[in-house]
């Protein structure tokens, strides 16, 4: 049975193999032969209309063999991006969807939007000739803040959307919360900002497109994480191509967090224009382009209000939001701050009634979209913040009020208010094991030691729940969903037993070549090495949704467990021949298959042999062959949940926030890899720092510069900003997924940044801070301080 | 990047020829601004004039009286070396703030204090210690080299051969690193010398400068308590994403306390 490696065990990564050693092949590592470089020239300016295009000086400086623009895309009757989901207001009006046009057509909506491609023989040519290219632009005021948006008076996006509201939506009983309202002792009350960000995977987006016309077949290679929706949106959307005739590859892939599952305008542009100039085309973006170009996350501004009894019972939470949508709606754009959003405000509570509404904002922006947790996060942090200022206002302990309040483990089963039941869960297990992992008791011995140094320390809690494995497709279809969501998986055992997997999610960094081979090593009894995991490809894997959303072991691996599940099921057929016995007599463990109660049995290697070579073999009843397929669609989302305790070190002096321990304690069902899972954990919680302290995407107000555009004014999270961290699991099996996973990718994120938020404000409760907004630089906290009038330099 | 042609000379004088013979040339030391700026297409030099064949730019000498750097000498090399740790501590500690490790393997002393980028460190070392800024054609006093953001006393085809500084009695940096940059937010050089004390502040304005009224404070009492009620004028002072003119001036006096605490201890 070779060397099995499990559920459970934490085997080296596979993938590190190639990565650490150089060997990866990313886009921007592929030639192909006569290829051509493209370069995109985009708006400098965050609104303008697009009086003229000309294209002369570009066209004729070296190198140059065409320039595109959106004249050229409607000359060719191409589609729009297509928004991959659809939402409705309370009266069930559809969201406003302007068409999203790969190349600007009447005007420009953000620095960055796309105006033209310039295709060239060598980058640095195309890059010069975009230099050159004249657009004649009638620069329009930009309004780039979603409190600007909706004001009377300003700048319009688009003629059709008034106000800039793509959709007034909502959800949940807003007459039970108004009742609640009326008898409650006490209503906490909380306005907050929810910063914009930028995601910044280590590599830029890139892709090469091919036409070959011998067989009318288009590739493109795309860093992405969903090829074959990809493929889908467009083929069938975008570019009139048969899906048949279109492969996409996503290779290697260096990170994701989000910004790489969308369908780009690029992509289509590319892929578009290799077909126009009958010549592979390669554009890999700058640092610079990205930073302009690739979705960004977050961007809320929200005012909620919780309403409690005098024992400090939530009786009803309401929250108000203004999301920004930037200046076009992205795949999942409107999904992410109400879908993802709304449902999670319940959190670990009982809170009986809950009313969201949120209003969706058009702004000039970069299109906003799914960022690690994409609305879950933003939910964990209004809840997780009004619990503190509840308490707070109250004079209940911050941790007694979330007890009084969680959801008891027996309680599962547990429909919340807002759409979603929790399958299980232990918010109070969580609670108690973070509790002691962060040695919260003697907090207050810690606290004396900071003072001592002329330091304010502080101590944050946040729990959360988390909806992921996306999703359930009808559940999501009834949500707006345009496409399913479930997984699909093919386990193809070779005649000499080894394995080939593959699977339509894609690994950028998840581990999923080491995690899914263990489950297979698992089921199937096979040796580790022998199993391979493939994806990325259209051409060789038979469809999938993807990897976003937490899914990829929770649906993926479901949908492998079943395949696996199969090929077992298939291999007593033939062993049953084999051995002379009833198949229902026939076991298989450990990689054997045998008649119960005997010694005769024949090896995992013995039954795919049997069934590629069939000599002696039931072909009048199986066909030859050792290779299932599973698609999976979940029955409900997960709910990973847990608590985080985040404990930082204020310097009055300079207003700075050090992060000095960090524990977390999750509940992410079973656990195949625990490495790859705390590598999960320690990268989502230090996203979330980044959030909470560091990390801010700034425009210009009236120009729409984005002011922040490189990593010399981002700040993101560098190891000296973080401590070592506590990472520890109390599970609870998830009741509805083969193997009891639940999902562990975007929790860390999740949790982290209101139990930081939470420390920092601890940290200056005395000098009267409720609220601090995120991040939490020491510009902001020292602002704070000042206006505290704290007497900071006391030497 | 657009193409440029590039030189590598092994004499000065062949360097400061190129330099003024071609037009729209740059040289270039340890190109660590020079090239991300060519990287973002920015700058479009003609030609670049590589100084690191130059080997008498190189390395740190001690005249017991003052300590000589080369204008190619790497911040690794000044931030290690045990001859600038014994004489002059707080030159050496400026030296490791700078950057990342990379940033001090490549980046010069000498690229640094000609670029004068108003958020550098080496500035502040090199006027708060009142060097003398050692060229290919005379000697500048640092007092009379910083003209501003990124303006020099340098005249075309002026190449800087040696920094030259004085031994303080005692001398300190204290570096509040921008979040994303880590160049300096506020970065505070005070140095004491048998005649007074220097103290120049980089990070918060247009360039590096002197603050008077705390040399005049630490000339009568070289201790932290004396600057502390010292406050900074906010005219001048930069405002942006990162810090307001207001909060800059505040970590000027904190900086430039733990400046001289790093200099007493």
């Amino acid at each position: 049975m070779g060397n099995v490696i499990g559920i459970g065990a934490s085997p080296k990564r596979k993938e590190d193999q190639r990565f650490l050693t150089g060997r990866g092949s990313y886009v921007s590592d592929i030639k192909r032969p006569g290829m051509t470089a493209g370069a995109f020239v985009r708006s400098p300016h965050g609104h303008a209309k697009l009086r003229g295009i000309d294209k002369s000086a570009a066209l004729a400086a070296p190198g140059v063999i065409a320039v595109l623009t959106g004249d050229d895309v409607a000359d060719d009757g191409l589609g729009s991006l297509p928004c991959g989901w659809g939402i409705t207001d309370a009266k069930g009006v559809p969201m406003k969807e302007p068409p999203f046009p790969m190349l600007a057509q009447d005007k420009v909506r953000f620095v960055g939007d796309m105006v033209a491609f310039v295709i060239a023989e060598t980058p640095e040519q195309a890059n010069a000739a975009a230099e050159l290219l004249n657009v004649d632009y009638e620069v329009l005021p930009s309004v780039v803040g979603v409190l600007e948006a909706v004001r009377p008076g300003a700048p319009q996006l688009f003629d059709d959307v008034p106000n800039n509201i793509c959709c007034d939506w909502e959800l949940g009983d807003k007459a039970a919360v108004e009742a609640a309202f009326r008898k409650a002792a006490h209503v906490a009350k909380l306005s907050l900002v929810n910063n914009r960000l930028i995601g910044n995977p280590m590599e830029p987006r890139a892709a090469i497109a091919e036409y070959e016309p011998g067989t009318d077949r288009f590739t493109l290679w795309t860093t992405s994480q969903f090829p074959h929706v990809v493929r889908f949106l467009m083929g069938a959307l975008v570019l009139n191509i048969p899906q048949h005739k279109l492969r996409v590859v996503a290779p290697d892939v260096g990170g994701g967090f989000g910004v790489k599952q969308f369908h780009y305008g690029e992509e289509a542009v590319i892929t578009w224009a290799a077909k126009r100039v009958m010549r592979p085309i390669k554009w890999v973006a700058s640092r610079s382009e990205g930073y302009v170009s690739d979705r960004h996350g977050r961007d809320h501004v929200t005012e909620a209000e919780l309403a409690l009894d005098e024992t400090g019972k939530f009786l009803a939470f309401r929250v108000k939001t203004l999301a920004n949508m930037g200046g076009y709606l992205s795949t999942f754009g409107p999904n992410i701050p109400t879908n993802l959003y709304g449902p999670l405000l319940g959190g670990v509570y009982t809170t009986p009634a809950i009313y969201c509404n949120v209003k969706v904002v058009f702004t000039n922006t970069v299109p906003v979209d799914a960022y690690r947790g994409a609305g879950r996060p933003e939910a964990t942090f209004v809840l997780e913040r009004i619990v503190d200022v509840a308490a707070s206002e109250m004079g209940i302990d911050r941790v007694e009020i979330r007890r009084r309040n969680m959801i008891p483990k027996e309680a599962y089963p547990y429909q919340t208010p807002v759409l979603v039941q929790y399958d299980s869960g232990d918010p109070v297990g969580c609670l108690d094991g973070a509790l002691v992992a962060a040695d919260a008791k003697n907090f207050g011995i810690r606290k004396s030691e900071s003072a001592r140094k002329g330091k304010f320390r502080g101590l944050g809690y946040s729990t959360y729940v988390e909806a992921c494995g996306l999703a359930p497709s009808r559940f999501a279809g009834r949500l707006g969903a345009r496409g399913g969501l479930y997984e699909s998986a093919t386990v193809r055992v070779h005649p000499t037993g080894q394995v080939t997997v593959m699977i339509g999610t894609h690994n950028h960094g998840q581990g999923h070549e080491t995690t899914f081979a263990q489950i297979v090593s698992e089921k199937l009894g096979v040796s580790f090495e022998n199993v391979d995991i493939v994806f990325g490809d259209t051409d060789r894997v038979q469809f999938g949704m993807g990897t976003y959303g937490s899914r990829s072991l929770v649906v993926g691996g479901a949908a492998l467990s079943k395949a696996t599940d199969k090929v077992v099921a298939k291999g007593k057929k033939i062993a049953a021949h084999l051995l002379e016995a009833a198949e229902v007599d026939i076991q298989f463990e450990a990689g054997k298959f045998s008649v119960a109660g005997t010694d005769r049995m024949k090896t995992f290697e013995e039954i795919a042999g049997a069934a590629y070579v069939p000599h002696d073999y039931p072909l009048e009843v199986l066909e030859p062959g050792l290779e299932e397929q599973a698609y999976y669609d979940p029955v409900n989302f997960t709910y990973p949940g847990g608590c985080h305790i985040a404990e930082v070190e204020v310097d009055p002096e300079t207003g700075t926030v050090t992060l000095v321990n960090y524990t977390a304690v999750d509940d992410v069902g079973t656990v195949i890899n625990p490495m790859i899972v705390e590598g999960q954990l320690h990268g989502g919680i230090v996203q979330g720092v980044g959030q909470a302290l560091f990390e801010n995407a700034v425009y210009d107000e009236g120009s729409g510069q984005l002011l922040s555009g490189s990593l010399m004014d981002y700040c993101m999270p560098r190891a000296d900003h973080l401590p070592m961290m506590k990472v520890e699991t109390h599970s609870t099996l998830c009741t509805h997924t083969p193997m009891g996973v639940k999902g562990c990718g975007e929790v860390g994120t999740i949790g982290s940044p209101a139990a930081v938020i939470n420390a920092v404000v601890d940290a200056l409760s005395h000098l009267g801070v409720t609220h601090v907004d995120m991040p939490a630089t020491p510009n902001r906290i020292w602002r704070l301080l000042q206006n505290a009038s704290l007497p900071v330099a006391a030497e | 990047m657009k193409p440029f042609a590039y030189h590598q000379p092994t004499q000065i004088p062949d360097a400061a020829k190129l330099l003024t013979s071609i037009e729209d040339s740059k040289l270039v030391a340890g190109g660590m601004t020079l090239i991300p700026t060519l990287k973002q297409r920015l700058a479009s030099p003609v030609a670049l004039i590589d100084l690191s064949r130059l080997g008498s730019l190189k390395g740190i000498t001690d005249d017991g009286a003052t300590i000589t750097i080369g204008a190619m000498t790497p911040h690794a090399v000044v931030a290690g070396s045990k001859l600038v740790q014994a004489r002059i501590p707080g030159l050496a500690a400026l030296a490791s703030m700078i950057g990342d490790p990379a940033v001090r393997s490549r980046g010069t002393i000498g690229g640094s204090v000609a670029n004068n980028d108003p958020a550098a460190d080496y500035p502040a070392g090199v006027l708060g210690l009142g060097a003398t800024i050692v060229t290919s054609t005379r000697e500048i006093a640092a007092d009379k080299f910083f003209l501003g953001l990124f303006e020099t006393a340098l005249e075309p085809g002026e190449i800087i051969t040696a920094i030259r500084f004085p031994l303080p009695l005692k001398a300190g940096y204290a570096k509040f690193k921008a979040p994303a940059s880590r160049y300096a937010l506020v970065g505070v050089f005070v140095a004491k010398f048998a005649d007074g004390v220097r103290v120049a502040v980089t990070g918060a304005g247009a360039g590096v400068f002197r603050v008077p009224p705390m040399e005049a404070a630490l000339s009568q009492h070289f201790d932290p308590s004396a600057i502390a009620a010292i406050k900074i004028d906010t005219d001048g002072l930069t405002s942006d994403i990162h810090a307001e003119a207001d909060y800059r001036a505040h970590l000027v006096t904190v900086m430039a306390k733990r400046a001289v605490d790093a200099a007493l201890s």
